[in-house]
């Protein structure tokens, strides 16, 4: 008899009534290795997943030759250090155009009534409804110099604004994209807060804006930093909206990954920035982890 | 009274989010209609051409119903495959379940092109590129976690006692999970469902890089007619989409309102 | 009780239960009568409830033997057992109706849709729920789930019904009325019923017998008279019923014992065995209370105390009294008694005969609260 997938229980009574049939000492069962279930997803993804990146890796160390030469390569030369810093500028720009955005919405999302409520959470999800190229190509008919917002502008008597082809407008454009990721956790977190807390500060004497600053944001930041994790770890690996709203001027990490495989069919140096990438990312996921297990400490004390 | 000058502010700052939000999926309806081939602003005129161009042309027609056939085998291969995965990690006690769980969700922050380039490599190796199995293959992983999330969501909010209560009462593993486990999951199984054709529908840039002039899925049409010739069959096949989307989550939405009642 | 041979006789030998290092279960054996309404009553963690689930198969032993009507079931599944469980937390199935979830046992046997309504309908009748098959379950009390989830228990005509503390999730007066049903339901079925609860209370109500479980183990079974009137462990005696335990210096000569409290002496009849530190235990209404003026009958032990609690009960009183050692004995007398007040120095007077001696053991005191 295997004890490994016992638990003991402090108060023996009650015993977990986990994997609960289980069948006597002879027999193996599933159900004692629930583990197993989860093989074929894990198989897959080893295969999918797992042995692709391992051969980009490969080859970003052995294309052509075995050495470091792809990474001396890409941090040697000006153009990709360039690409890699404005990637991350963006993806902060992005992160702080969607916290600004999102803030005040997710609290009127709180604030208002049920009927309100589900007119803003529509709002939120009906992005989602259309297929993300299409959203992008309504970007592109919305930011061009003949767009809507440059027609409006111009109504209002001022000059046009170049949009299209900027870094502002693949800002603008990337923003709405992901602006979903940060309304719902900030939203499912501003929820849990106990608004009569805000009213124990004021009945203490504290000015709205003070109990604002004091008691309502700080109980609403792990939401925050939830959400702003998951925009900017997003906007690192965007691909499809810098390519079309941006110009030369804003080409992000990505567009330079898939000219060096498809255009340039340099499998090293395109492999060596993706490695960039991925390492960037799984860096700042290990940096965020404790600010995430810090939501969880905090949401449930509130 | 001092209130009402930030609600004021705060409500008008929030339509223009919501009009942020909304704006580019509502655009693209007028411009469906456009008589001239171009995709400037305001549309002139009035006329169904780019709705007849999608409905005739063969590399839209085949586009859309490779997306179908692909989404569809996604869908099942990955409800089937995360559906058992999330049963197997909610029974896990053990704190491998933590790690496993992060590992399986791993292909939604793994940044799109790098993922692209490491299949596009593989499948060069392994003849897949431009094959349906392919597809199938790269789609399903990426859809996975998405299933996970929405059966694991369920199976928080299920009783694992009822299996027990089942159990006394003669019924084996199998009808358990068919006649008690299945029935109470079965919204996240079909969200889970839902989730993944979207997934697989909706993907781009894998799809771009294992693409072939013989195996085309939509978004890769979409893209390609973006890139190259501002083609406003776009803008009919947004239309199409987004209608189709808001009438399928209409009648989900008015199921399972009706089966909560009951 | 014509029915009892619909019963099964249930036997527990030897079981065993370890989670790693925790032995839930020591060596447990246990006879069960077919048709008998057995109680296994004990704190929580006392082994009551995996004895429970150990019987129904949600549990495996790690060593030991269990039989049902005569048969070995150990290596039977739960869901070959073919045992009624009721659950405290109900387990009925949210997404079927009541009728729906008394017919489940009955479906899995590939009974046929008559038979099936049928015997659905004179269960949902034994519970007094008939009228409730469309409903569901999140419509009903938590009494009517309860009694829906006892017709599911016994649709199938289970030769044994396991119930874990099926009362307690309810409130006191729905609790006494259900357990007048369950006593009922057990008349008119003849199936053996075992019943895991930590009420002693509810525990007597109901059982044919009790079996008294502390810390993995069995400490006496028996009616309710034989463990209050003759508990054969200080734990028994305070978990059944309220009691006085008097300590001190021992002596044993003859067929007797003696102990010394505070300077004062009294007997009971018996003797330990190997030196053990022997406890005087009296029940409550086995107590009276005297003015110390008035001298103790013959055969009458005799404590001074002082009177630390008076509270009128209508039927009687109850007193707390302080006795010199500082240990605190319960009274309970009738209305005819002289009453005392507060402050009081009384004498504590109950004939030596009415004292049981036993062996001290400082595992009793951590469970009564």
């Amino acid at each position: 008899m295997s004890q490994t997938s016992h638990t003991p229980t402090a108060g023996g009574d009650y015993p977990r009534p986990s994997g609960a049939v289980q069948g006597p000492q002879r027999r193996l069962r599933l159900a004692a290795y629930p583990s197993l279930l989860a093989m074929p997803a894990l198989l897959l993804l080893i295969a999918a997943m797992g042995y692709p990146l391992l051969t980009v890796t490969l080859r970003s160390f052995s294309d052509p030759a075995w050495g470091l030469q792809n990474y001396v390569w890409f941090f040697s030369t000006p153009v990709n250090v360039t690409v890699l810093w404005r990637t991350f500028s963006i993806a902060a720009w992005v992160t702080i155009v969607c916290v600004i955005a999102a803030y005040p919405y997710a609290y009127l999302m709180t604030a208002v009534g049920p009927r309100l409520r589900l007119v803003l959470i529509l709002c939120v999800l009906v992005p989602f409804w259309v297929s993300g190229v299409v959203r992008t190509l309504a970007w592109v008919i919305l930011l061009q110099d003949s767009g809507i917002i440059n027609s409006v502008i111009r109504l209002l008597g001022f000059d046009g604004v170049k949009l299209i082809r900027t870094q502002t407008g693949v800002v603008i454009g990337m923003a709405q994209v992901l602006l979903p990721f940060m309304i719902l956790p900030l939203y499912s977190v501003m929820r849990g807060i106990d608004l009569r807390l805000v009213q124990a500060a004021r009945s203490l004497g504290a000015r709205p804006a003070r109990a604002f600053l004091q008691i309502y944001l700080p109980l609403s930041l792990p939401g925050v930093f939830a959400g702003a994790i998951i925009v900017f770890i997003l906007s690192l690996g965007f691909y499809i909206t810098p390519a079309l709203l941006g110009g030369p001027r804003s080409t992000m990490l990505s567009t330079l990954v898939q000219s060096q495989v498809l255009s340039l069919l340099n499998w090293g140096r395109g492999g060596a920035m993706g490695v960039v990438l991925l390492v960037a990312t799984f860096v700042l996921l290990a940096l965020a982890a404790p600010l995430m297990r810090q939501r969880h400490k905090q949401a449930a004390r509130s | 009274m001092r209130l009402a000058p930030f609600r004021i502010l705060l409500g008008l700052f929030c339509l223009l989010v919501a009009v942020w939000l909304v704006m580019p999926t509502l655009v693209i309806i007028p411009m469906s209609f456009n008589e001239k081939k171009s995709l400037a602003f305001p549309p002139s005129g009035f006329s169904w051409q780019w709705y007849a161009n999608f409905f005739t042309n063969p590399d839209w027609l085949s586009s859309f119903f490779n997306s179908l056939r692909v989404a569809g085998l996604v869908a099942v291969a990955a409800t089937l495959i995360g559906t058992l995965a999330s049963l197997g990690l909610s029974r896990m006690k053990h704190s491998g379940a933590g790690l496993l769980r992060a590992i399986l969700i791993t292909p939604m922050i793994v940044p799109g092109v790098v993922l692209a380039i490491g299949i596009y490599a593989v499948y060069l190796d392994y003849q897949l590129v431009g094959t349906t199995t392919g597809f199938v293959i790269a789609h399903t992983m990426l859809a996975i976690p998405f299933v996970i999330i929405a059966v694991s969501a369920s199976l928080e909010v299920f009783d694992v006692r009822l299996e027990t209560a089942a159990a006394s009462l003669g019924a084996n593993r199998f009808t358990t999970f068919r006649t008690v486990t299945m029935p109470l999951i079965a919204p996240g199984i079909l969200s889970g469902l839902l989730f993944a054709f979207v997934t697989s529908f909706d993907e781009i840039i894998v799809a771009l890089f294992i693409t072939s002039p013989y195996l085309k899925t939509l978004p890769v049409q979409i893209f390609t007619s973006i890139t190259r010739d501002a083609d406003p069959t776009v803008t009919a096949v947004g239309t199409i989409i987004f209608i189709a989307t808001t009438l399928i989550i209409s009648a989900g939405l008015i199921i399972s309102s009706k089966s909560t009642r009951s | 009780m014509t029915a009892r041979e619909r019963g099964a006789a249930i036997d527990i030998k030897g079981a065993t239960k370890r989670y790693g290092n925790f032995t839930a279960l020591d060596d447990v054996s246990l006879h069960i009568e077919p048709g008998e309404f057995m109680t296994l009553l004990g704190p929580s963690g006392s082994g009551k409830t995996t004895t429970l689930n150990v019987v129904a198969g949600f549990t495996d032993l790690t060593a030991g033997d269990l039989a049902v009507g005569g048969k070995s079931i150990v290596a039977l599944p739960a869901h070959k057992r073919n045992i009624g469980v009721v659950f405290q937390h109900y387990a009925l199935f949210p997404h079927m109706t009541v009728g729906k979830n008394v017919a489940y046992p009955l479906t899995l046997r590939g009974m046929d849709k008559q038979a099936r309504d049928r015997l659905v309908v004179r269960a949902l009748d034994m519970v007094k729920m008939a009228d409730f098959a469309h409903r569901y379950p999140s419509e009903l009390s938590g009494g009517q789930q309860q009694r829906v989830a006892l017709a599911r228990a016994i649709v199938f005509d289970p030769p044994l019904l396991l119930m874990d503390e099926p009362l307690g999730a309810l409130d006191k007066k729905l609790r006494e009325w259900l357990q007048l049903e369950i006593k009922r339901i057990h008349r008119e079925l003849g199936t053996t019923f075992v019943y895991v609860t930590h009420d002693q209370e509810e525990a007597l109500v109901l059982s044919d017998r009790i079996a008294v479980f502390n810390q993995g183990r069995i400490e006496q079974v028996g009616t309710g008279r034989q463990l209050y009137d003759e508990p054969t462990t200080l734990f028994v005696a305070k978990f059944i019923g309220e009691s006085t335990s008097l300590r001190g210096e021992a002596q044993a000569s003859g067929d007797q014992t003696s102990l010394t409290i505070a300077g004062q002496k009294i007997v009971a009849y018996g003797k330990l065995a190997g030196g053990r530190k022997p406890v005087v235990l009296l029940r409550p209404e086995k107590l009276s209370l005297a003015g110390t003026n008035t001298p103790p009958a013959a055969g009458q032990n005799s404590l001074t105390g002082e009177v630390s609690e008076a509270i009128y009960l209508g039927s009687g009183s109850k007193y707390q009294v302080t006795l010199r050692d500082g240990s605190v004995a319960i009274v309970r007398s009738s209305l005819e008694a002289t009453p005392f007040s507060i402050g009081d120095t009384v004498d504590l007077r109950w004939s030596v005969v009415d004292a049981k001696l036993l062996a001290d053991d400082d595992r009793a005191d951590m469970t009564m609260t």
